[in-house]
């Protein structure tokens, strides 16, 4: 697969690539305080021993293990409340303005609630996760199933498709774009969740090994997790939207 | 339809429903509000029961707590801290996410450039910045407004550019077979056209705000909520916690809800009602 | 003025429609039940090219829905090759609706094969149909493309080819080239003809164009403003080879001249009540 670099690309990698050098330079000729700021060269060096270090990788998987499970949770769920409430709109009423206002509520508060109910372990994590994320599935399945053109159902009836068929031939690859966008929600929602329960109160993972090393003073250690963990993170969500905009280019045109 | 922020903004602005059908809708839309409020209080009593009354206390003692917290001494200066922090993190971020997102949105060139870091920024776990801010910012009300910043300004950046961007290029035609000066096609049209979405930019940016503010209390404060939150947290006060919880989902959902009003009164003010 | 229900034999009788209303409830307690269409008495001969025009929202659509099976007729009876639809598509009808409903995760081929596929039929003989039905309808290049690469037109195609796949006897077209420009849409008519002589099937062509309607039909129904009823059918009486050249037919604009009397009054109605 060739990479076509556009004229915007350039200018972004140019963008990206002068303030990194303009940071490196800043940070070494004193401009900004060498205990608040590290220079990038320094942060990479941080990010290779970090992950040269078995610590590290145990809280990485740690992480990826957590968010796991909070993405196969919440795209389950999601997926079913989705279905659920296009097949009852009178619910779908209903829940409206909860749905609406869903993510202005900082749901992450009751992080607490989780810790006393689950225990200190890595379900908590998962809860936070699998709240940030289901509202986002249930909502892009919600809408999936919504945009289904009337047109296809009656051809499905025209064509005398069984329910099943129907199902599994026409509904489900029709709405398949946006069940793809609620999952990349999930994604990176699931992290956003995890990490920040990790920052607060946890034993292991990213969040947690971030968190350490900054209370220790280590700044190099931070800076090396910190681009490590935006190196991964931000791998996984580029490839998903990159996928998502091939996903929906075949449908041009709609 | 294409996937774009703008989309997924509108999922995530909540727009899951078709524009209203005037008054009958609203009485509708009253009662199953109050439907809705009296499900969750129950499922919360029965979630109450069920998990016993020190791991999930149950509404009554909350409110009670609730009560309680608000007429204590020392509540008007976290609260007014709080407030203090997330107004000024709101008006830098409306004000900054705007104009920067208009500058995008007019520059072609500027917006596909922008786009993507943009997402980027949007979908990382920005808590793993907080240790860089303090470390900027020291201790104190500054990182908490930064903090509040670095949340609510993207999605009013993306939410604004696209608003722009989205203008048809028929109307700029129009503007000009009508002659229309810069400054009144501007006014006139672009900012009519464009405010329903910057609405829900700032509706979106409002709520995340919020929430960066609080996050970044828990962290970096000795005073305001996120700081009662977190003593609580430590100290193993559930009720308390709930107590607080409870307050920051009613004043969240509140401001929500009116801003969604005006978002969806908008919206339907901009879309042709369906023709035969 | 014809009538409505021809004297022909009743086993040429294709379609017949008799006495079929279609009302939907009220949208709120104390309103009235909505009337969208009839009474529709109506018979289609084994092979004609029957058209329906009439003014928005008379009921156009509902009447293919009914004849199709799509829905139920709230009153009246629905027969096609003798035997009663109700609610149930039977076999040997095809539908071309209004809206693109080509499926755009499939290539144009798996389209067209989509229909066979769902039925079991077997891949070599799905490839026997498919083939030169794409070929009848100029869309053998495109056989791996997919909808989106495709234009309007093409796509419309797409969806005609997809449907006589399935060797449909009756063909319902709900106003297909309605998103084309004037010059494709009289090229797709001409094509829409050749198919009907190929095909030798029954069509029922909704649309809103009185030329399209008077240049392709061996009959043409009026239909009222809602709820609709056929107020006029006019024979054409064109021969069965025909084109789109008889548009310099004197014939032509006479019949054309005929419908918009009948139909003007009706559509200025059909106005009033959407404004």
């Amino acid at each position: 697969m060739t990479v076509v670099m556009t004229r915007a690309d350039w200018i972004r990698l140019a963008l990206v690539a002068g303030a990194l050098v303009s940071l490196e330079a800043a940070c070494r000729a004193g401009f900004v305080s060498k205990d608040a700021v590290i220079p990038p060269t320094v942060m990479l060096q941080g990010a290779w021993r970090a992950l040269h270090a078995e610590e590290t990788r145990g809280d990485l998987f740690y992480t990826l293990h957590t968010v796991g499970l909070s993405l196969v949770l919440s795209l389950a769920a999601g997926a079913a409340i989705g279905a659920l409430l296009h097949s009852l709109p009178r619910l779908r009423r209903v829940l409206d303005p909860l749905l609406a206002s869903y993510y202005a509520v900082p749901t992450f508060v009751f992080y607490p609630l989780f810790i006393v109910l689950f225990g200190l372990n890595r379900w908590p994590l998962v809860a936070i996760g699998f709240l940030f994320a289901v509202v986002a599935v249930a909502i892009n399945t919600l809408d999936g199933l919504s945009r289904i053109p009337r047109a296809y159902r009656r051809t499905a009836a025209v064509m005398r498709l069984s329910p099943a068929q129907s199902l599994i031939h026409v509904i489900l690859p029709a709405a398949s774009p946006w069940f793809f966008t609620g999952a990349k929600f999930a994604v990176a929602y699931s992290f956003i969740g995890v990490i920040a329960g990790e920052f607060v109160v946890s034993g292991a993972g990213m969040g947690h090994a971030i968190a350490f090393a900054y209370n220790s003073f280590d700044n190099r250690m931070m800076y090396g997790l910190i681009v490590l963990l935006f190196v991964v993170v931000g791998g996984i969500n580029t490839a998903l939207w990159s996928i998502e905009r091939r996903l929906y280019a075949r449908l041009a045109g709609r | 339809m294409p996937a774009s922020p703008d989309a997924d903004g509108a999922i995530m602005a909540g727009r899951t429903a078709r524009p209203g059908q005037g008054r009958l809708r609203d009485h509708a839309a009253l009662i199953d509000a109050a439907l809705l409020i009296a499900g969750l209080g129950v499922l919360w009593q029965a979630g109450s029961m069920l998990l016993g009354r020190e791991a999930l206390p149950s509404p009554a003692a909350t409110v009670e707590k609730l009560a309680a917290i608000i007429n204590d001494a020392d509540f008007p200066a976290h609260a007014f801290e709080t407030a203090r922090a997330f107004v000024t993190a709101l008006v830098i971020a409306l004000l900054a996410g705007l104009v920067i997102g208009l500058a995008l949105g007019a520059s072609r060139l500027a917006g596909e450039v922008a786009e993507p870091l943009l997402v980027g920024l949007y979908a990382i776990p920005k808590i793993t910045l907080y240790p860089v801010i303090l470390l900027l910012f020291g201790l104190g009300i500054s990182a908490k407004i930064a903090f509040g910043v670095i949340h609510g300004v993207i999605p009013v950046i993306v939410f604004t550019m696209n608003a722009v961007r989205n203008i048809p290029g028929i109307y700029f035609r129009a503007a000009r077979t009508m002659r229309l000066s810069v400054m009144q096609t501007a006014c006139t049209i672009v900012i009519p056209a464009a405010l329903p979405e910057i609405i829900s930019g700032f509706r979106v940016g409002f709520a995340l705000t919020l929430l960066g503010t609080l996050i970044g209390e828990m962290f970096a404060s000795q005073r305001g909520i996120g700081y009662m939150l977190v003593r609580a947290m430590e100290t193993n006060d559930t009720l308390t916690v709930m107590a607080l919880a409870f307050l920051l989902v009613v004043l969240a959902t509140a401001a929500s809800t009116a801003l969604l009003a005006v978002d969806r009164r908008l919206h339907a003010r901009a879309q042709p009602s369906s023709g035969s | 003025m014809n009538s409505p229900a021809s004297g022909a034999d009743v086993s040429d009788l294709h379609v017949r429609l008799h006495g079929v209303t279609r009302t939907y409830p009220p949208a709120a307690a104390d309103r009235a039940p909505l009337h969208a269409l009839g009474p529709i008495d109506l018979a289609l001969k084994r092979g004609e090219f029957f058209s329906v025009v009439g003014p928005s929202g008379c009921g156009k659509s509902t009447l293919l829905d009914v004849i199709a099976g799509l829905a139920a007729p709230s009153a009246g009876s629905v027969t096609f090759e003798d035997r009663p639809v109700a609610g149930l598509v039977p076999d040997g009808i095809g539908v071309v609706f209004q809206e693109d409903a080509s499926f755009p995760w499939l290539s144009v081929y798996d389209n067209a094969a989509f229909a066979l596929r769902r039925a079991g039929v077997a891949e070599p003989e799905v490839r026997e149909r498919v083939e030169p039905t794409l070929a009848f309808m100029g869309l053998t290049g495109f056989a791996r493309a997919y909808p989106a690469q495709l234009s309007g037109g093409m796509r419309q195609r797409l969806c005609i080819a997809r449907t006589l796949v399935t060797r449909p006897r009756l063909l319902l077209l709900d106003e297909p080239f309605g998103a084309l420009d004037q010059q494709t849409r009289l090229l797709m008519g001409d094509e829409l003809l050749n198919l009907w002589r190929e095909t030798g099937a029954t069509i029922l062509l909704i649309t809103h164009s009185l030329d399209e309607a008077s240049l392709l039909s061996d009959r043409i129904g009026v239909m009222s403003a809602r709820p609709g009823v056929f107020i006029d059918v006019v024979a054409t009486g064109w021969p069965r080879a025909r084109d789109s050249r008889i548009v310099s037919d004197a014939a032509f604009g006479t019949l054309t001249g005929r419908l918009w009397a009948s139909l003007r009054e009706q559509s200025i109605k059909a106005l009033a009540m959407v404004s």
